[in-house]
C-alpha cells in the first residue's frame, strides 16, 4: 500500500476553535444591544453603526495592503468588533466624517502601529473614542433624545446622560435627593430608556450578551466580576458614609459605560491579563479607577479612561501574577 | 459532585468508538520483531543469536540495570537474526527477529483460565517475579513497574492508586479489561498492595465507563481495602500527578516522585499483567491494544503478541481506510505517529489511531491573541504562551525560571489554543534543552 501519511509531533487533534469562532461569538453577544440601539435611536443608530464598521474594515486594508504590505486579515472579524465597538460608545447623531476619523485612529494608531491584533497595548475601539471625546467634546457629549424608530439622524433633539445631571447638580450644591428626580428610574435605565452612548444604555441587553460569551466560554467570569463588583463595593461604602452626596451603586452599575466596558470592552483578549488572578486584579483597577474618575474627577464618566490605564499595567500584571502552579506550595 | 484534578483540562470529544467490542485474540503472525527496548531506562542486553530455538515466554534479552526491563520470546520458533530495524519511534533500535514455528509454551506457564485469589508470593518474591517478568507501566509510559513497586528507604506508600481512567479519546483496552478480567484486575491489585505493604487501594475511572465502573464497584465487596473512585470526565486525567490529585486531593510538588505524598500510581492493564506474572508465571508477553479510527470498518480490541507487525492488527480491523492522513500509535493526545506499518506493535502498544487527513492536517498559525485559554486548561499551572516565546527566543533561563520542566507534555495547550499555534512543539525544544543545562550543571 502507498498511502502517504503524516508524521508529527502530538497533539494529533485540535479543538476546531479559531480565532473568527471567537471574534464573530463576541459580535454575536452584542446583537441584542446592537438591535436595541437601531429600535431606540432610529436611523442614526443605524448610519453610526454602517459607518464605523466599513470604515474599520477600509482602514485595516488599506492599512495592510498598501502601507504595511502584509497579509490582510480582515476577515477575522476583529475589525468587526472594533467598527462596533466604537459606534456603541458615541452618541447616536455623531456626524460621518468624526466617526471615520475616530475609526482611522483606532485601527490605525490604536491598532496597526503596534503589528496588528494580538501585539496592541491598548483596546483600539477606546483608543479611537478617547480621541474623538478631547478632539470634539460638544459633539461627543451631546446625546439624542430618543423617539423610537423614527428618530432622525443629525438634527435631533440632544439631552444629558444621568451621570452628567447627577455630576452639574452636585456641582451646583444641589443635594442628591433632589436631583434622583430628575433622573430615570432603576428600571428604567437597565430597560436602556435613558440618554447617553448608542451602546451603552441598555443593560439588560448587554448582560443578556455576557451570559452567551459564557456559555459559550469567549470569555470567562473574572473581568465583568471583578469590573462591576469593584464598582458596586466601593460606591456602596461612598453612599453608606454619605448617601446625600454619593448615588449608590445600582446608579453606577447602570448607568454611562460600566456594563458595556466591563463586559465588552475590558475583556478584549489582547488587552487583558493572561491568567485569572491577573484577569481580577485587572478588573478590580477599572472599576476603582472609574469610580474615582467619576465621583472625584472633572468628567462625569470614566470607565473608558480606566479601561485604557489598565490596559496600559497589563504587562506588568502578566510579569508578577502568575497562575498557581500545580504543586506549588502554598504560602 | 464527581472528583477531578486541581487545575485546567479540557474535555475532547471522546469517540471510544470501540468500547463495546471484546477483546479478540489476534492471530500469531509468521515472524515478529521483538525490541530490546521498549521500556524507559536501558535497553536490555540480549542473549540469544541467529539459529536459536526459542519457546513462548522464554528470555530473550536481560535487563541491563535497575532501571531497564526483561524482554521475553512471544512464539515459539528460530532465532531468525539479531538486527537493527526501524520501531515505533522511527529511529532503527536493536531487535530479535524470531521466524513463528508452532506455538509451544514454557511449561511452567499456567494457561489455564482459572482464576487464582491464593496470593502465596511475599512481599520480595512478588517485586522479582515482576521484574523477572518484564513487566513495565502498560499505560503507555513503559516504565518498568518493579522499580514503583521498590520504596526508596526513608520513605512509606500509604495507597496504592490504579489508573483506569484512560482519559486519551478513543483508546478503549483498558476499559474492555475492567470488564472481561475484573478479578484479576483486583486480584493484581491485591498483591501489588501487599508489595507495598498498604492496606489501602484507589481505582479511579472516569465517569464515560459507567459499566466498568458498576462491574468493579461489585466486584471489590469480595477483596479488602479496594475502593473504586468514580472522576469526572476531564483530560488528562491519566497523568499520574493529576490522578493523584483527583483521587486523594494531594499534589506532588515540581519535580518530586508520587512517593513524596504517599502514593504510588500502577495502571489497570499493569495490574492484570501483574496478576498473570505473580499467580500465572506468565511473563509480560502479550497485552490488549485497541485497533481504532472513524473511518475503519471495525473498530475493535485485540489481545496480540509483542513484536507482531503493526499491519497485521490494521487487517484484522478490516484494513487501512482510504483516506488515512495520519497513523498514531497511541491516543491521539499524546501518541506518536508512525511512518511505517511494517514497525512491530510493543510493550506500550495501547492503541493504533488511524485518523482521516481531513482532521490532521494542521491548519495556518495565526499571531497569538492573547486569550488567555492555554494559561487556563493547562493542568500543571503553567503559561504555554509564554514558554513558547521563550522557547523561540532561547532564553532558556526564564524557561527554568518559569517551570518548563513541570510540562507533561500533555497537549492540552496545542489542543485548545484557536490561533492554532504550536505551542507543545516549541515547549518540547525548550525543555530539551533546558534538561540538557540542568544536566550539566550537576
Amino acid at each position: 500500500m502507498n498511502t502517504k501519511v503524516l508524521v508529527a509531533p502530538s497533539p494529533h487533534v485540535h479543538s476546531g476553535d479559531s480565532i473568527q469562532k471567537n471574534m464573530y461569538g463576541v459580535v454575536f453577544a452584542m446583537l441584542p444591544a446592537l438591535l436595541f440601539s437601531f429600535f431606540y435611536f432610529g436611523l442614526g443608530a443605524l448610519v453610526v453603526t454602517l459607518t464605523a464598521v466599513a470604515s474599520c474594515y477600509l482602514f485595516e486594508f488599506l492599512i495592510q495592503k498598501y502601507i504595511l504590505k502584509t497579509e490582510v486579515t480582515i476577515n477575522d472579524g476583529s475589525a468587526l468588533i472594533t467598527g462596533i465597538l466604537l459606534a456603541f460608545n458615541v452618541p447616536s447623531n455623531l456626524p460621518i466624517w468624526i466617526i471615520m476619523i475616530g475609526a482611522l485612529v483606532a485601527i490605525g494608531i490604536g491598532k496597526m502601529t503596534f503589528g496588528g491584533l494580538g501585539n496592541n497595548v491598548f483596546n483600539p475601539a477606546l483608543v479611537g473614542r478617547v480621541f474623538l471625546l478631547i478632539s470634539f467634546p460638544v459633539q461627543m457629549t451631546s446625546w439624542p433624545v430618543s423617539k423610537g424608530l423614527t428618530s432622525g439622524y443629525i438634527d435631533v433633539e440632544t439631552g444629558a446622560t444621568p451621570l452628567a445631571i447627577i455630576k452639574e447638580g452636585l456641582k451646583n450644591g444641589q443635594s442628591l435627593s433632589s436631583l434622583m428626580d430628575k433622573i430615570p428610574s432603576n428600571m428604567d435605565m437597565f430597560l436602556g430608556n435613558m440618554g447617553g452612548s448608542m451602546g451603552e444604555i441598555a443593560g439588560a441587553a448587554l448582560i443578556l450578551g455576557l451570559a452567551y460569551m459564557l456559555i459559550r466560554k469567549i470569555i470567562t467570569w473574572h473581568i465583568p466580576v471583578a469590573v462591576i463588583g469593584s464598582v458596586a463595593i466601593f460606591t456602596g461604602i461612598l453612599h453608606m458614609v454619605n448617601p446625600e452626596a454619593y448615588a449608590g451603586p445600582m446608579f453606577h452599575i447602570l448607568t454611562g459605560g460600566l456594563l458595556l466596558g466591563g463586559i465588552f470592552m475590558a475583556t478584549d483578549y489582547v488587552t487583558s491579563p493572561m491568567s485569572n488572578k491577573g484577569m481580577i486584579i485587572y478588573g478590580i483597577g477599572i472599576g476603582v479607577l472609574t469610580v474615582v474618575i467619576r465621583v472625584f474627577g472633572a468628567y462625569p464618566e470614566g470607565v473608558s479612561f480606566a479601561i485604557l490605564i489598565m490596559n496600559a499595567f497589563v504587562p506588568l500584571i502578566n510579569v508578577y501574577v502568575k497562575p498557581k502552579r500545580f504543586g506549588e506550595k502554598r504560602k | 459532585m464527581l472528583k477531578t484534578f486541581s487545575i485546567g483540562g479540557i474535555h475532547p470529544a471522546e469517540n471510544k468508538l470501540s468500547a463495546e467490542s471484546a477483546i479478540q485474540v489476534l492471530p500469531i503472525p509468521q515472524m515478529v520483531s521483538i525490541p530490546i527496548s521498549q521500556h524507559i531506562g536501558a535497553p536490555a542486553t540480549p542473549i540469544v543469536k541467529k539459529g536459536d530455538e526459542v519457546k513462548v515466554g522464554q528470555l530473550i534479552a536481560k535487563s541491563s540495570g535497575f532501571v531497564s526491563a526483561n524482554i521475553h520470546s512471544s512464539v515459539s520458533g528460530t532465532v531468525f537474526k539479531v538486527d537493527e530495524i526501524m520501531d515505533a519511534s522511527g529511529f532503527r533500535r536493536t531487535s530479535v527477529i524470531i521466524n513463528v514455528e508452532g506455538d509451544e509454551w514454557l511449561e511452567h506457564i499456567d494457561r489455564s483460565e482459572e482464576l487464582v485469589k491464593e496470593i502465596s508470593a511475599s512481599k520480595e518474591e512478588i517485586i522479582k517475579r515482576v521484574g523477572d517478568a518484564g513487566i513495565v507501566g502498560l499505560g503507555g509510559a513503559t516504565f518498568p513497574a518493579h522499580v514503583k513497586l521498590s520504596v526508596p528507604p526513608g520513605k512509606t506508600a500509604e495507597v496504592l492508586i490504579i489508573n483506569a481512567v484512560e482519559c486519551e479519546p478513543y483508546l478503549t483496552s483498558d476499559h474492555r479489561i475492567m470488564l472481561e478480567k475484573g478479578d484479576e484486575v483486583l486480584v493484581g491489585t491485591q498483591i501489588l498492595m501487599k508489595a507495598l505493604e498498604v492496606n489501602k487501594a484507589i481505582i479511579g475511572i472516569e465517569n464515560n465507563k459507567p459499566d466498568a465502573i458498576a462491574h468493579l464497584t461489585k466486584l471489590a465487596a469480595n477483596y479488602n481495602g479496594i475502593e473504586i473512585c468514580p472522576l469526572k470526565t476531564q483530560y488528562p486525567q491519566g497523568g499520574e500527578k493529576q490522578l493523584i490529585s483527583a483521587t486523594i486531593k494531594r499534589e506532588v510538588p515540581s519535580g518530586a516522585l508520587p512517593i513524596e505524598v504517599g502514593a504510588v500510581v500502577q495502571n489497570v492493564g499493569t495490574a492484570y499483567a501483574v496478576y498473570e506474572a505473580v499467580q500465572k508465571n506468565k511473563p509480560l508477553i502479550e497485552r490488549v491494544a485497541t485497533i481504532t479510527g472513524k473511518s475503519l470498518k471495525n473498530p475493535s480490541n485485540w489481545m496480540f503478541r509483542i513484536g507482531t507487525p503493526v499491519k497485521d492488527i490494521i487487517e484484522a480491523a478490516g484494513g487501512m481506510p482510504e483516506d488515512t492522513g495520519k497513523i498514531v500509535g497511541g491516543g491521539p493526545m499524546m501518541g506518536k505517529a508512525l511512518s511505517s506499518i511494517d514497525v512491530p506493535l510493543t510493550k506500550g502498544s495501547s492503541g493504533l489511531l488511524l485518523l482521516p487527513r481531513e482532521e490532521t492536517a494542521r491548519k495556518a498559525t495565526k499571531a497569538c491573541i492573547r486569550c488567555g485559554k492555554c494559561v487556563s486548561v493547562c493542568p500543571m499551572g503553567l503559561e504555554p504562551y509564554l514558554l513558547m516565546v521563550c522557547a523561540d527566543k532561547k532564553d532558556y533561563e526564564r524557561l527554568e525560571k518559569d517551570a518548563v520542566m513541570d510540562c507533561i507534555e500533555c497537549g492540552s495547550c496545542s489542543y485548545t489554543c484557536p490561533a492554532n499555534r504550536p505551542l507543545l512543539d516549541y515547549i518540547r525544544l525548550g525543555k530539551g534543552k533546558v534538561g540538557q543545562i540542568m544536566r550539566a550543571r550537576k
